[in-house]
C-alpha cells in the first residue's frame, strides 16, 4: 500500500515537474537569447549560457528601437486607463448592487450580454466616429473609453459590493448622509482589495493591448511597446538577440506586478469565473 | 408573477431610479455610444460600400454576395474552425489535467500555481515574438530539442500543415488563466462526494466521470464559451507572424493562407482593401455565429450542465 502511494507520489512529481519545464523553458530560451552575441544566437551548436554575456543587447534596444519612446508612450496610457476605470467602474457597481431601482437587473444582464460581442462587430464604426472627430493618431481613442467603464471590472465590483452589508448603508442613511457620501466615504474604502484587483486587471490588459495601437497610433513618436516591437520585428526580421532582450524587457513589469500581487490576480480571475 | 412586479415597481421610488441612472450613467452613455450604435450601423454598413474616404453608398446584398463567392473567405472561416475546436479544445483538456494535478495534495503546490500560470501575462506581442524565435526553422530551440531526440526538423511556421498546430501549441502555453479557474472550481467539489464514492468503491476514473465533472459543469460552460468566442477573434499573433517575413506583404494569410483567420481577413478589407462595407458584412456574420453558438451551447448545456450538487452542498 505504501509502495503504492509513494510510486504514485513519484509520477505526480514528475508530470509537474515536466510540465513546469515546458512552461519555463521558453522563458529560459528568450533570456539566454537576449545575451547573445548575433553570431552565437545563428549558430549550428547550442548554449543555454552564452559564451560571453552581452548586456549590451539590452542598452542597444534601448538605442535602435526606440525602447525608452515606447514605454513612456505606454506608461501614459497606462495609467490614464487605470485612473479611468478606478473613477467609474465602482461607481457603476454601486448604482447596481446598493441602490433599489428599476433598471438595476437589466443593465447588469446588458452588460454580461455586451461580453459575448465580438471586438470586430464594434471596430469599424468606433473607427469612423474617432476618424469623424479627426482623433485618429492621438492617445483618446484608446484611453478615453476607460471613463465609461468595463463589462469584467463592473462584475468583479458588482460581486464584492453584494458581500458589504446593507445595514452599514442604512446606518449612515439614518443619520441622513447623501448616496454619493455613502458611497464614497463608507463602500469605497471598503472596496480596495476589489479595487486593487481592478487596477492590475487594467494595467495588465492596457499593457499588452494590440489591436488598440495598430489601429489608431498611427505616428511612431507615439507607438507603445506592442506595436513598436511588432513593427521593428517586421522590419528588422533577423536581430533576434535584441528583439528578444525588448521582448524581456517589455515583460518584465508585469512579472515584478504579478510577484507582488499573486494573490489580487488569481481572486480576480476566479470571481468573474466561478460566480454567475 | 404579475403582482409580484406590481409590487416590486412601487419599491422603487422615483428618487432611487434617478440615483441609480445616475450612478450607472457612464456606462449607459458608453454602452450606446461605444455598442448599441455602432452594432445598428455597422448592420447598415454591411449593406454599403463605403470606407475611410467615401461615405456609405448603398448596394442592398451584394457584400454577403460578394463574400459568398470568395474563396478566401471560406479559407479563412475554416482556419477559424479549426482554431475554434482544437485551440479551445485541447486548451480546455490540457488545462484540466494541470488543475487536477494541481489539486492533488502535493507539496509546494502554490510554485506550481505560479510557474502555470506566469505565460498567461506575458504581452501577447513579447510571446508571439518568443515563439517565433523558437520555431526558428534553423536556430530555434524546438528543432534543435528535436534533432536531439534523433526527430526531424520541421518547418513549424512556413509548413501549412503545420501553421495551425503550432499556434495551438503556442496557446496551450498561455492557458494560465483556464487553469487556475478549473483549479478554484475544482477545490469547490465538496470533499463529502469523493469519500461516499470511495465507500461505494469507485475508481479514480469512475470518481472523476460521475463526481468532478458534474461538479465542475457550469465553469466548464463558461470556458468553452469564452474560449470559442476567444478564438472565433483570433487576430493579434497570426496578423504579428504574417507581418513577420519582411513585412512587405501587408496582406498576407501566411503559408497558402494557412493562418488567415476570421479577424485577420476582416481587418484586412477594411483597414488594407479598404472594403469597409465588405468588412461590416464580415462582421456581422461573425456576430450571428457567435450568437448561434452561444445560444446551442447554453440550450444543450441543460443536457449535460448540473447547477445543483455543488450549490445545494454548499448552502
Amino acid at each position: 500500500m505504501n509502495k503504492r502511494t509513494s510510486g504514485k507520489n513519484f509520477t505526480k512529481y514528475l508530470i509537474l515537474i515536466l510540465i513546469s519545464m515546458i512552461f519555463l523553458f521558453p522563458f529560459l530560451f528568450l533570456i539566454s537569447t537576449s545575451l547573445k552575441s548575433m553570431d552565437e544566437a545563428f549558430s549550428n551548436s547550442f548554449h543555454l549560457i552564452p559564451q560571453t554575456i552581452h548586456w549590451d543587447n539590452y542598452i542597444k534596444a534601448f538605442q535602435k528601437i526606440p525602447f525608452l519612446t515606447y514605454t513612456k508612450n505606454t506608461v501614459v496610457i497606462t495609467l490614464i486607463n487605470v485612473i479611468g476605470q478606478l473613477i467609474v467602474c465602482p461607481m457603476i457597481a454601486y448604482g447596481l448592487s446598493k441602490i433599489e431601482w428599476i433598471g438595476k437587473k437589466i443593465i447588469f444582464g446588458i452588460i454580461l450580454a455586451t461580453m459575448l460581442i465580438p471586438y470586430q462587430v464594434t471596430m469599424i464604426p468606433v473607427y469612423m466616429i474617432w476618424n469623424k472627430l479627426n482623433l485618429v493618431g492621438t492617445i483618446i481613442p484608446i484611453t478615453l473609453p476607460a471613463f465609461f467603464g468595463n463589462a469584467f471590472y463592473i462584475i468583479i465590483l458588482t460581486q464584492f459590493f453584494k458581500t458589504i452589508p446593507n445595514s452599514i448603508l442604512e446606518a449612515a442613511k439614518i443619520d441622513g448622509a447623501s448616496e454619493f457620501r455613502i458611497y464614497s466615504k463608507i463602500v469605497l474604502p471598503l472596496c480596495k482589495p476589489a479595487l486593487a484587483t481592478v487596477a492590475i486587471f487594467t494595467f495588465l490588459n492596457t499593457w499588452s493591448d494590440f489591436l488598440g495601437p495598430l489601429l489608431y497610433l498611427t505616428e511612431q513618436k507615439s507607438w507603445t511597446l506592442s506595436i513598436g516591437l511588432q513593427q521593428y520585428m517586421s522590419a528588422h526580421y533577423v536581430e533576434w538577440t535584441l528583439l528578444m532582450a525588448a521582448s524581456a524587457m517589455f515583460t518584465i513589469p508585469i512579472v515584478i506586478l504579478f510577484f507582488f500581487a499573486q494573490k489580487k490576480f488569481v481572486e480576480g480571475i476566479v470571481t468573474t469565473g466561478l460566480k454567475d | 408573477m404579475t403582482l409580484h412586479l406590481k409590487h416590486k415597481k412601487m419599491k422603487y421610488s422615483y428618487k432611487n431610479n434617478l440615483k441609480g441612472l445616475l450612478f450607472t450613467s457612464p456606462w449607459i452613455i458608453g454602452f450606446l455610444v461605444f455598442s448599441l450604435y455602432p452594432i445598428c450601423i455597422s448592420l447598415y454598413y454591411s449593406f454599403t460600400n463605403f470606407n475611410i474616404f467615401m461615405s456609405p453608398e448603398f448596394i442592398g446584398f451584394d457584400n454577403y454576395a460578394d463574400l459568398f463567392t470568395d474563396d478566401l473567405f471560406y479559407k479563412s472561416l475554416t482556419n477559424t474552425v479549426y482554431m475554434a475546436i482544437f485551440g479551445t479544445g485541447i486548451s480546455i483538456i490540457f488545462s484540466l489535467i494541470s488543475a487536477m494535478l494541481l489539486n492533488m495534495k502535493v507539496k509546494g503546490q502554490s510554485i506550481f500555481r505560479t510557474i502555470f500560470f506566469l505565460p498567461s501575462i506575458v504581452p501577447v506581442v513579447a510571446s508571439t515574438l518568443m515563439w517565433t524565435w523558437i520555431y526558428n526553422p534553423q536556430y530555434g530551440i524546438l528543432n534543435k530539442i528535436m534533432s536531439f531526440f534523433g526527430l526531424p526538423e520541421l518547418n513549424w511556421l512556413s509548413n501549412p500543415a503545420l501553421t495551425k498546430p503550432s499556434l495551438v501549441l503556442m496557446g496551450v502555453w498561455s492557458t494560465g488563466t483556464m487553469i487556475i479557474i478549473f483549479l478554484a472550481a475544482l477545490q469547490n467539489v465538496p470533499i463529502q462526494l469523493y469519500e461516499a464514492a470511495e465507500l461505494d468503491g469507485a475508481g479514480a476514473f469512475q470518481k472523476f466521470l460521475h463526481i468532478t465533472l458534474p461538479s465542475i459543469s457550469p465553469i466548464m460552460l463558461y470556458q468553452i464559451i469564452l474560449g470559442l468566442i476567444g478564438n472565433f477573434q483570433y487576430f493579434t499573433q497570426a496578423y504579428i507572424i504574417t507581418g513577420a517575413n519582411g513585412g512587405l506583404n501587408v496582406a498576407s494569410g501566411g503559408p497558402e493562407n494557412s493562418i488567415l483567420f476570421y479577424a485577420l481577413y476582416l481587418f484586412q478589407n477594411a483597414f488594407v482593401y479598404l472594403k469597409m462595407g465588405k468588412a461590416s458584412a464580415m462582421a456581422w456574420i461573425l456576430f450571428i455565429i457567435a450568437g448561434i453558438i452561444t445560444y446551442l451551447l447554453i440550450k444543450t448545456s441543460k443536457t449535460w450542465v448540473d447547477y445543483g450538487q455543488g450549490g445545494d452542498k454548499n448552502e
